[in-house]
């Protein structure tokens, strides 16, 4: 029973932290943008705007949710959901701080499938809402979302597939480990850049974030999949969007940044709390750096860039960081 | 274009959108923070009054003639002793000026006998109808000096019986 209580109470935590996140992390992406693009930024809510989420949480509550004639509407009601849950339960594995009170179910030893299998789920929840929507722009969004999302998935389960051969571990706790011979040159980021790299992108890919944003891209397919959701449904897409970010960042920060690790962890270990936190958010603000950078991609260069470089390339590496170990080259053991 | 070069400019392009975070935001606090006016802008028009209250506007309609844009409406009324609103015969009963349409040129203003249109740069037009921008008589004409009435006044028999001169003087300072 302990352990149930243990886990509930550390759920619990955990999700308020990644609502709380989700909430500021919009208003640090308005602020940052505003700031690469020399504008102000919202700043009108409470003291430096702060107080911005709730405004911009409490005007959505209150919308009118509108639910379109025509929709099927148990798959309607669904896909908000499917897309926001497994954006949130992707943070049971990941281990963000140093021993076991701070990390929930990160010594499994199929973590790394677990996450690649939760995040595909998520796919589902778009194309159905596309579908569900009865509206072309909607329906247009979801199939290319699928389409998108299958072809990156790809590339990123690859990038995955050499940390863990790296780590001859598919548990995050071990992997993290795997990272620490005592420099920062364990990390992965060194020992597997075209790794990272590849998981980089596809990220951003996965995300549907710029310069990947062809599934909402507004020119063309008004907010793509998104197009018939209102209120608090709309809510929740953009909160699974946000926690994905959240999301892959604490992946990449695990895989390639050598997760929690970093000087004084041992007699501290609250420290390591603080540098996953701080990985996370340097990776996020890369993201949001991204977006005020790259221009949107064409979409059937999206695509060729994904089955023609993106996978020969992760597959290519898979198999030199695969000779690599056998050979016994140092670093690679 | 090779890949090299593909790289460098994304890096480029990665470091010049970094590098905007040094400069000054372009955008201003709108309300709090207002970008000055053009030194050339005249302002807005208001509709001067003499030291005893009476309007200036004679009802003339000399502005609405010069106008190029063909911006001003003025229908004429006829002064009494029992309601005087501006010395002579006639006053404006209805003044409008279509801010929309006026190009604050300024001729409205040379064209005036009697200096009663005046452009000042106090403020900006700005409504959120184009029927709010048609600004009456009422938004136009200043108010009275202190402790002076506004009109229409009740005034002693051939006291002003000219509309320009030789009473009251114009204040050429105005
Ligand atoms: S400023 Fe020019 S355009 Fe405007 S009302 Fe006067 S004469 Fe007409
Ligand atoms: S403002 Fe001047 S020109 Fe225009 S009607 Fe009045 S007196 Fe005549």
């Amino acid at each position: 029973m302990p352990v149930l209580l243990e886990a509930t109470l550390k759920s619990v935590v955990l999700i308020f932290v990644l609502l709380t996140g989700f909430a500021y992390l919009t208003l640090t992406e308005r602020k940052v943008l505003a700031r690469l693009q020399a504008r102000i930024g919202p700043n009108r809510a409470g003291p430096l705007g702060l107080l911005q989420p709730v405004a911009d949480g409490l005007k959505l509550i209150f919308k009118e949710s509108i639910t379109p004639a025509g929709v099927d509407k148990p798959i309607y009601f669904l896909a908000p959901v499917l897309v926001a849950v497994p954006a949130i339960i992707v943070f049971a594995v990941i281990p963000v701080g140093k021993g076991p009170a701070f990390q929930l179910a990160s010594e499994i030893n199929v973590g790394a499938l677990y996450i690649v299998g939760v995040m595909g789920v998520a796919v589902y929840g778009i194309t159905l809402a596309g579908w569900a929507s009865n509206n072309k722009y909607a329906a247009l969004g979801g199939l290319r979302a699928s389409a998108q999302v299958i072809s990156y998935e790809l590339g990123m389960g690859l990038s995955i597939v050499a940390v863990v051969l790296m780590a001859s571990s598919a548990s995050l706790a071990d992997i993290v480990e795997a990272q620490m011979p005592g420099n920062i040159l364990g990390w992965f980021i060194f020992r597997q850049p075209v790794a990272a790299a590849i998981f980089a992108i596809t990220a951003m890919a996965e995300l549907a974030r710029a310069p990947f944003d062809l599934v909402e891209a507004e020119q063309e397919l008004t907010a793509g999949f998104m197009t018939e959701y209102s209120g608090m449904k709309f809510a929740l897409f953009f909160m699974g969007e946000y926690v994905k970010m959240i999301a892959v960042s604490a992946l990449f920060a695990t895989f390639f940044l050598g997760g929690w690790s970093g000087p004084f962890v041992d007699q501290a270990p609250i420290l390591s709390v603080v540098y996953f936190t701080i990985k996370v958010v340097a990776c996020l603000l890369l993201m949001i750096w991204t977006r005020a950078t790259l221009p949107r991609m064409r979409y059937d260069r999206l695509m060729g860039f994904g089955w023609k470089v993106l996978t020969p390339v992760a597959i290519a590496n898979v198999i030199v960081t695969a000779f690599l170990i056998a050979l016994g080259v140092p670093g690679y053991q | 274009m090779g890949l090299k070069e593909v790289l460098t400019r994304i890096v480029v392009g990665f470091a010049t959108v970094l590098k905007t975070v040094t400069r000054r935001p372009v955008t201003i606090q709108y309300p709090e923070q207002q970008k000055p006016m053009s030194a050339r802008f005249r302002g807005r028009h208001h509709l001067k009054r003499y030291e005893d209250g009476l309007e200036r506007c004679i009802g003339c309609a000399l502005c609405a003639a010069a106008c190029p844009a063909d911006a001003i409406y003025v229908e004429a009324g006829e002064n009494t002793d029992e309601e005087r609103y501006s010395p002579g015969e006639r006053y404006a009963k209805t003044y409008e000026i279509n801010m929309l349409r006026c190009i604050f040129c300024g001729y409205c203003e040379d064209a005036c006998p009697t200096n009663a249109i005046v452009l000042e740069p106090i403020e900006f037009p700005t409504g959120y109808t184009r029927e709010s921008m048609i600004y009456t008589k009422e938004m136009l004409l200043e108010s009275p000096p202190i402790n002076v009435p506004a009109t229409p006044q009740r005034t002693p028999p051939g006291k002003y019986d000219r509309a320009i001169l030789p009473f009251p003087p114009i204040d050429e300072s105005q």
